[in-house]
Formats: C-alpha cells, sequence, structure tokens
C-alpha cells in the first residue's frame, strides 16, 4: 500500500473514530452525569432523599456496566434502528457507545461527588442554600477536578470501545486495523494503527490532567 | 450517672455591663430550648440512641453564650437544632421567636440565612478564593454581583485578612482560614452566630486571636453567639454565660464566674480540672489523709474573687489565723472578664487555729474548701 494510500484510510479512520468518540462521549455525559449526581446524593438522609429509586438505578447502572460491550452492541440493535433508521454505519455504532458511556460516567462522576467533604454540604444547608443550589454551587464545583479526571478515562474507554463497533461497520481505527492490519495481512497498518491510537490516548489523558490540575486548589502551588 | 435535673438560665438583664457596647439585653431571649429531646436511630422508638434528654436552656440577647461537655456529649447536635440542621424529636426551640420546627423548608431557609455558623474544620470550598468563600451565602441569597461586593471586601477587612482576598483556602494558615470562615458566617449580617468547636483545631495562640476576633464582632455589632467547645479556656476567655452539658443532660448552667468559681456537678469539676492551677501538686495529693491526726496541717482552698481580690489576702490571713501559712498552689486568672484567684494553703490544724479560721472566713466572705490534712 502506498504511503499516500495509508495516510488517506488512517485519517478517513482517525476522523470516523473521534465523530464516535465525540458523539457517544458529549451525549453520555449529558445524560451520564445527571445520573451520576442523583446516585451521589439520593441515598438515605441526603440532598434529594430517595432510597429506593437509588438502588433501581443503582442496579440498572450495574446491569449495563457489566454486559460484555460487544454484546450490548448486537443486544440493541432493534434499539438502534429505531433511534438511526439503520443497524450499520458510524451513526448506528454511536448508540451503543453512547449507551456504554451513560453508566459509565454516572458511576464515576458518583464517586466524584462522594469525594466532596460533606462539611461543606452542612455549610452550605445552614448558609440556607437549597438542594439545587448544592449541587451547582458545592458539589459540582468542589468535584470539578474528579469529574475532569472521570471525563477523561470516559473518553480514553471510549476510544476503546469504537474499535469494537466495527463489527456493526462502524469503521474507525480500530476496524481500520482489524480488516487491513489483521485480515489482509498488513503489518504495516496494524503498527500505524496501533501508534495513531497510542498517540491518540496520551494526548487526551495529558489534556485532562493538566485540566484538572488547573481546577484543583486543593494544594498549595499557584 | 446522677440525675440533676437540667436548669433553666434566666435571661440575663445585665448584659449590657459585662459586654461594652451592648444595648440593654431585650426581655425575650435570643435561642430558647423548651424539654429539647433528640433521639437518633431505632425502629419505632426501639433501640433508639437519645443524644439530648430534655434540654432547657435559654441564649440571652448580645452575650456570648457556652455550651461545654466532653465529646458525645450532645453538644454538635443542641447547636444544630438551632438552625435546623437537625430536628428535635420532641420539645421545642425558638430562636428569636419563631419555632425552628414549625417551619417549612423555605421558612428554614429564611431563618438559616439570620444564623451564620462557624465550623472546627472551616468548611472553606477549596475551589473558591477567600473573597468567592465569603461572596458564597450572598450569592445563595440572591444579592447581585455590586451589591455583593459592597459586603465582602468590609467583611475581609474586619477579619484582617484584606491582601489575602484572592488566596485559595489551601494557601491559608488555619488561623486565617477561620477568619474567612467568621466573615462568610458574616456575610447575611446574622442576628445569631453559632460556633461549631470554631478553634480546637487551632494552636493556643490562633485560638486567642480567633476569641479576640469574635469578642470584638459580639460587642461591635451587637451579635448573639453561641458556642459549643469542650475547652474550658474558650468558655473562661469570651462566655459571659455557660451550660455544661454531659450526657445530653444540662447539668449545670449560669453565669460563667459564678460557675467556674463555685462548680457544683462533677462533669464541670472534671472540666474545669482541665485548666492550670486548679489542680494539687501530686507531692500533696497522695499524702492527703481525710481526718486530722495530732500535730497535722490543714489544707485549704481559698478562692477570692470580686471585691475580696483587690485586698492584701496573704498578711490578712496570717494574721487572721495567727499562725505561720504555706502556699502549696495558687492561680489568679481572670474569667470571662473578671479577676479570680484560687489559693491552696496549709496551716496548722490545731482546734484553735481552725477555729479562728472559720471566723476570719466568715468575716471575710472568703469561699474556702478544705480538701484534707497532711502530716
Amino acid at each position: 500500500m502506498s504511503p499516500e494510500m495509508l495516510i488517506s484510510l488512517l485519517l478517513k479512520a482517525l476522523f470516523q473514530t473521534l465523530h464516535m468518540v465525540a458523539v457517544g462521549g458529549v451525549v453520555g455525559s449529558i445524560i451520564g452525569l445527571p445520573i451520576g449526581i442523583f446516585l451521589a446524593t439520593s441515598n438515605r438522609g441526603e440532598l434529594f432523599p430517595a432510597p429506593l429509586t437509588n438502588k433501581i438505578v443503582g442496579a440498572i447502572v450495574n446491569a449495563t456496566r457489566s454486559t460484555p460491550f460487544i454484546i450490548l452492541v448486537v443486544a440493541i440493535i432493534p434499539f438502534t434502528r429505531l433511534v438511526t433508521g439503520t443497524s450499520i454505519g458510524t451513526a448506528a455504532a454511536i448508540v451503543p457507545l453512547t449507551i456504554a458511556t451513560i453508566p459509565f460516567v454516572a458511576r464515576l462522576a458518583e464517586s466524584a461527588i462522594r469525594e466532596v467533604d460533606q462539611g461543606l454540604i452542612e455549610a452550605a444547608r445552614a448558609m440556607g442554600a437549597t438542594p439545587m443550589q448544592i449541587v451547582f454551587k458545592v458539589l459540582l464545583a468542589e468535584a470539578k477536578p474528579g469529574l475532569t479526571l472521570a471525563l477523561t478515562l470516559t473518553i480514553v474507554s471510549l476510544v476503546g470501545y469504537s474499535a469494537m463497533v466495527g463489527a456493526v461497520g462502524g469503521g474507525g481505527l480500530g476496524d481500520l486495523g482489524i480488516r487491513y492490519g489483521y485480515q489482509r495481512f498488513m503489518p504495516d497498518v496494524m503498527l500505524a494503527v496501533v501508534v495513531v491510537l497510542i498517540v491518540l490516548v496520551q494526548a487526551i489523558q495529558s489534556a485532562g490532567d493538566s485540566l484538572a490540575r488547573r481546577f484543583d486548589k486543593r494544594s498549595r502551588k499557584n | 450517672m446522677s440525675q440533676i435535673p437540667s436548669s433553666v438560665v434566666p435571661p440575663r438583664p445585665d448584659a449590657a455591663i459585662i459586654l461594652p457596647g451592648q444595648p440593654l439585653a431585650a426581655s425575650a431571649p435570643m435561642v430558647a430550648f423548651e424539654a429539647v429531646t433528640k433521639r437518633f436511630g431505632g425502629v419505632n422508638g426501639q433501640n433508639a440512641f437519645t443524644a439530648l434528654d430534655g434540654i432547657d436552656l435559654t441564649v440571652a440577647k448580645g452575650a456570648i453564650t457556652g455550651i461545654i461537655g466532653r465529646s458525645g456529649a450532645g453538644k454538635s447536635t443542641l447547636i444544630r437544632l438551632v438552625n435546623g440542621l437537625e430536628k428535635a424529636s420532641s420539645g421545642r426551640v425558638v430562636v428569636d421567636g419563631v419555632e425552628v420546627g414549625g417551619l417549612s423548608e423555605t421558612g428554614l431557609r429564611d431563618l438559616r440565612r439570620q444564623v451564620g455558623m462557624i465550623f472546627q474544620h472551616f468548611n472553606l470550598l477549596s475551589s473558591r478564593t477567600a473573597y468567592d468563600n465569603v461572596a458564597l451565602p450572598l450569592e445563595i441569597a440572591g444579592f447581585d454581583r455590586k451589591k455583593i461586593r459592597e459586603r465582602v471586601a468590609p467583611l475581609i477587612d474586619l477579619v484582617g485578612l484584606g491582601d489575602k482576598s484572592g488566596r485559595y483556602p489551601a494557601e491559608l494558615s488555619g488561623g486565617q482560614k477561620q477568619r474567612i470562615g467568621i466573615a462568610r458566617a458574616l456575610a447575611t449580617e446574622p442576628k445569631l452566630l453559632l460556633s461549631d468547636e470554631a478553634t480546637s483545631a487551632l494552636d493556643p495562640e490562633t485560638t486567642q486571636s480567633i476569641l479576640e476576633l469574635l469578642k470584638r464582632i459580639n460587642a461591635d455589632l451587637g451579635l448573639t453567639v453561641l458556642l459549643i467547645t469542650h475547652e474550658m479556656e474558650v468558655v473562661k476567655t469570651i462566655a459571659s454565660d455557660v451550660a455544661v452539658i454531659d450526657r445530653g443532660l444540662i447539668v449545670e448552667a449560669g453565669r460563667t464566674f459564678d460557675v467556674f468559681t463555685d462548680p457544683k456537678h462533677e462533669t464541670t469539676r472534671a472540666l474545669l480540672s482541665g485548666l492550670p492551677g486548679s489542680n494539687l501538686p501530686e507531692a500533696i495529693s497522695r499524702k492527703l489523709m481525710e481526718a486530722p491526726q495530732p500535730g497535722s496541717r490543714a489544707v485549704v482552698r481559698v478562692t477570692f474573687f470580686g471585691e475580696t481580690a483587690q485586698q492584701p489576702l496573704i498578711s490578712k490571713l496570717m494574721h487572721g489565723l495567727g499562725t505561720e501559712v504555706n502556699i502549696i498552689a495558687g492561680t489568679i486568672d481572670e474569667i470571662a472578664g473578671e479577676p479570680f484567684g484560687s489559693l491552696v494553703i496549709a496551716y496548722d490544724a490545731g482546734p484553735e487555729t481552725l477555729e479562728r479560721a472559720s471566723r476570719f472566713y466568715a468575716q471575710t466572705g472568703l469561699h474556702t474548701e478544705v480538701l484534707g490534712y497532711v502530716a
């Protein structure tokens, strides 16, 4: 394969991966974050006490998380078709990616929010804050470094998941590696895919880390 | 444990004398606890833990009132009833005429905006600068940016941290954090300040400076202060009134000076024994006997305050007793701004001397307590 062709294939696959990761990440986080906030604040005696709902939501989150991603992809094909009108291609692949992202983000966000000192919630209550004010002005503000790291981890995991959606014709870097590198015995394509993935994940992680550090005012350094 | 009934502290009419700059306290108290009980956990009253067991207590307007007790005595629960962070299981908590238990969520939030609170671990938001921490209660109350600026800057100046307003809590010392905590508690111009062990995480020197600040705020702003602590030193330094709490009961309450100079309950005595000068030297207390024997010496604690504190006590004592007196331990101190002294002396325990001693004490009005006898 000529270098030009390889580069063109890589660029196309990279774009597909970024497309899937971006849409899956954004939509999954928009839905997952509120669920995470709910999980972190709805036990007995917390801001929005609803212990039963908390348990049910928690169980659904666990069930989704324990389903292997490739099975999830296949299992929700009817739903995917309902949403996108098709069950193959990049758009169709985004549906299972989003579904998998929601519980992932929810659990990570929950634990980041639970890290916030209970004393701060008490102080805010003593000031006369409403539960919503406590969520936005205290919990989310204080959990920002943890949430940033959680979202970083989510995006990195999404890059990995996106490699599997080749199974439904989702395209992307993983798909390129499997089809050209493995099935057509083209080790140079495989190598290129792996290198691009490594660089991509590194870049995402570094960006996330540095953002989290900037948000974190808990140590004396600035 | 002994079941000493909790007592009611009447609102003190003479607050103005103790706290200069105070308007005369109105007759209605700032806070009143009426037969307040608080139980935790348990199902249908079974296996519940009783944190507070029938508390009757009033907090006078404009005063600094201290509630002191060991950890687990119920003082944290008690102070949290005032701003509704905890709800009483029975009884009434009345804050400036309003019963806290009868308030809706909205009413409770309004009340909390009139009651500031400071905490042992400061509870500042690490993600906000000192300035923005002080601004938080105002944001919550819906003030606009301009009004917030007008309030926050003077408050940060008031607590002496005008140059630190852009710093994050992690860049401040413990004492500075508590100062910001105090500024934050004052932001909504409350009428009552609750202090939850506010100096317990601070070193003695910083503790003194925070107490000075609280005293100044109390005097200048006329703010009522209710503080809980396990440190007698704190109460002694700033509280005009004190209540001693033990296992959910108020065992003793009154003016700090009266309670400290004449403690009635064993818990009060035990807490007071932590103060310097209040204990006998080990070498003496070990040899102490309960009854006099021929040739033994009486060990007596003489406490003097008010007028007697001004007199040339030692020479009068020697003269009055007609015998030699040796000093075993002693302390001269100030309690709630009043001078107070405690002297442990020993003298000949012969019947003649004891007779003269009791006459002398009766004449001079000195408070005495025979601790025992030594050979």
